[in-house]
């Protein structure tokens, strides 16, 4: 276990160094890079085949029930646009806060939240069943002369998520600009034309940085909005109804909280592997870690909080309804599933109050696995535990996820991490330039730099 | 490729040397450089004296315009296609806050990147000289200029500190 020291946020390399470290991610793969992109492609082949066999039979082959019509794939669904909150979270709300530690991890956590949105926008339209019809959710001029009705919160989903993909790839891209220039600077051949392209002409002369970094603010500062009104609206797909479990006004703090906190969790599942096999583990240290797994233990801490509220609120609220779903959840056929959300979620991120947790990164990597598994089954309990109990106990039924459900799972699974690992081979996984403009510049007289 | 221009480069190892330069040459009435830095760097941004950037009104348009399209979309939409409801109105502001929100970051983000790619093009560079080593470690300062002044623009960036100089006559 290494000890931690804060005052070592500012990188202690020179400038060339970290152009060299950086550099060398993007070299001949390791052997244990070579596993895990295997591994994606054959979870991403799996999710395609049970896909391919979604669209030929229908979607039958899913475990679905009434009155359970929305299982797995919304679940999974809130469960990847809640991933991608951390990223946005670790790149705009914290640059806007001047955290200097985000540096050395915040390009991952941002090519995280592009893939997980890309990764979650394929879930509504497996979802639908005729997946070919999917952009009937557009509003477009048609021949049937109708418009899609703006009131429902399955609209206002369709334009949270498009712009969420829009705006974070957009802000990915800006922020790697600079970096692309800096390996187009140090590569030969093919590479250097094909990263020359990609440059678009940076030269990081001061008018280039002049309008960069003011545009970059900006950009931090729609995006910061914009991450907390995505999951907001995510919530309010639920909470606009009136079934028991869904109907309630803490649902959209209560969901970006979460959001957040299954996001980081997914940034450790990601990033201690991902440090180990491209060798950076003096530029992605303990003190990252720690910081990451204080924000951990807030979000946790909220949403234990809000665990707790909403068993209150049923209770003090008097309605039956409300009441039965909740004791449902603790005692009834999903207990399992109940108290599997509790334990990882509530329970588990408690851990993280100890700083010899915080700073160990195997502990932290096990953390991070039961926190992927009790976010999903949050999701999983929210979704399925309020379906299967509504008002009319004649109409209840039960839920069976089948071999359709789990396919396609598992290959959401394999989908997202092999976009993300090529992007790290093909791209500066750290984010070269703001790891410069931490160090500061040699001097010819000692002393008086900003 | 496009054609050199020809100019006077500097390469710079101390940031207090490049900012030196920069501020000896201005004094000197060459208003009209480019300094290269692998990072944003304040005193640089100090020396060189540029005013705000105007990005900040492409991200102002932008985000209206994306917030009065989403609000004249959501309530044209509505009213071509009335989907009525006992006693609710065909069009009503709540929900539509949403979508407005949305459009104007959507509009408000992409109007900045505009703006952060067509401001720099207003000052074209293409053709000003350049060296791998300032996306690296290095500062670069680029001064336009003939030869008959190529001497005494080598000269100050010498006296600064460079640690080379270069020349292009075009």
């Amino acid at each position: 276990m290494a000890t931690v020291a804060h005052e070592h946020a500012v990188p202690t390399q020179t400038h060339a160094e970290v152009t060299r470290d950086v550099i060398a991610t993007l070299g001949k793969p390791s052997r244990g890079y070579v596993l895990m992109f295997v591994g994606a492609v054959i979870l991403f082949l799996i999710g395609l085949a049970t896909f391919v066999a979604l669209v030929k039979q229908g979607l039958g082959l899913a475990g679905y029930n009434p009155p359970v019509m929305w299982s797995v794939y919304i679940t999974t669904f809130v469960f990847w646009v809640g991933i991608g909150h951390a990223g946005t979270l670790i790149s705009a709300i914290l640059y806007l806060f001047r955290s200097p530690w985000r540096t050395a991890v915040y390009r991952a956590t941002e090519a995280m939240t592009v893939f997980a949105i890309m990764t979650a926008g394929l879930f509504p339209i497996i979802h639908i069943g005729r997946q070919w019809v999917f952009y009937w959710l557009l509003p477009y001029p048609n021949q049937r002369l109708l418009w899609p009705n703006f009131k429902s919160p399955l609209m206002w989903d369709v334009f949270a998520i498009g712009t969420y993909l829009t705006v974070s790839t957009t802000f990915l891209v800006v922020g790697l600009v600079p970096d692309i220039a800096a390996v187009r600077d140090k590569v030969s051949g093919w590479r250097k034309r094909l990263y020359g392209l990609l440059a678009l002409g940076w030269t990081g002369s001061d008018r280039q940085w002049r309008h960069y970094s003011r545009g970059y603010l900006y950009l931090a500062a729609l995006a910061t909005p914009l991450v907390l009104s995505v999951h907001s609206v995510v919530s309010w797909d639920f909470a606009v109804s009136i079934v028991p479990g869904w109907h309630g006004t803490i649902f959209a703090p209560y969901f970006v909280a979460g959001a957040i906190y299954s996001g980081i969790g997914m940034v450790f599942t990601l990033l201690i592997p991902l440090r180990k096999v491209l060798k950076l583990e003096h530029m992605i240290q303990e003190h990252h870690f720690d910081n990451l797994a204080k924000l951990t233990l807030l979000t946790g801490s909220i949403l234990a909080y809000a665990y707790a509220m909403e068993y209150f609120v049923a209770w003090y609220s008097g309605v039956s309804w409300e009441q039965t779903t909740f004791y449902l959840r603790a005692f009834g056929p999903m207990w399992w599933a109940g108290w599997t959300m509790i334990i990882c979620n509530a329970f588990v991120s408690q851990l993280l109050w100890f700083k010899r947790i915080r700073t160990n990164v195997t502990a932290l990597f096990i953390i991070s696995i039961f926190i992927n598994i009790g976010m999903w089954f949050e999701r999983f309990v929210i979704i399925v535990s309020s379906l299967r109990n509504d008002f009319d106990p004649y109409a209840w039924g039960q839920l069976t996820p089948t071999w359709a459900d789990w396919g396609v799972l598992a290959g959401s699974f394999g989908w997202f991490l092999m976009y993300f690992l090529l992007f790290a081979r093909t791209f500066p996984i750290i984010a070269i330039q703001e790891i410069k403009e931490m160090i500061p510049m040699p001097r010819k007289r000692p002393g008086g730099s900003h | 490729m496009a054609n050199p221009v020809p100019g006077v480069l500097g390469s710079f190892v101390h940031i207090d040397a490049a900012t030196d330069a920069i501020r000896a040459l201005k004094a000197k009435g060459y208003a009209d450089l480019t300094v290269y830095t692998a990072a944003p760097n304040h005193e640089v941004e100090e020396a060189m004296e540029h005013p705000v950037s105007p990005v900040r009104l492409f991200t102002l348009i932008g985000g209206l315009t994306g917030c009065a399209a989403g609000f004249a979309m959501t309530f044209w939409m509505s009213n071509d296609w009335p989907i009525l409801v006992g006693g609710k109105p065909i069009a009503s502001i709540p929900p539509y806050v949403v979508i407005a929100f949305e459009l104007m970051i959507l509009l408000g983000a992409l109007s900045t990147v505009a703006g952060m790619i067509i401001l720099p093009l207003l000052r074209p560079t293409r053709g000003y000289m350049y060296d791998p080593r300032f996306s690296d470690d290095q500062v670069g300062i680029f001064v336009p200029c003939g030869a008959d002044r190529a001497a005494e623009v080598q000269a100050v960036m010498t006296r600064a500190g460079s640690v080379e100089v270069r020349h292009e006559t075009g």
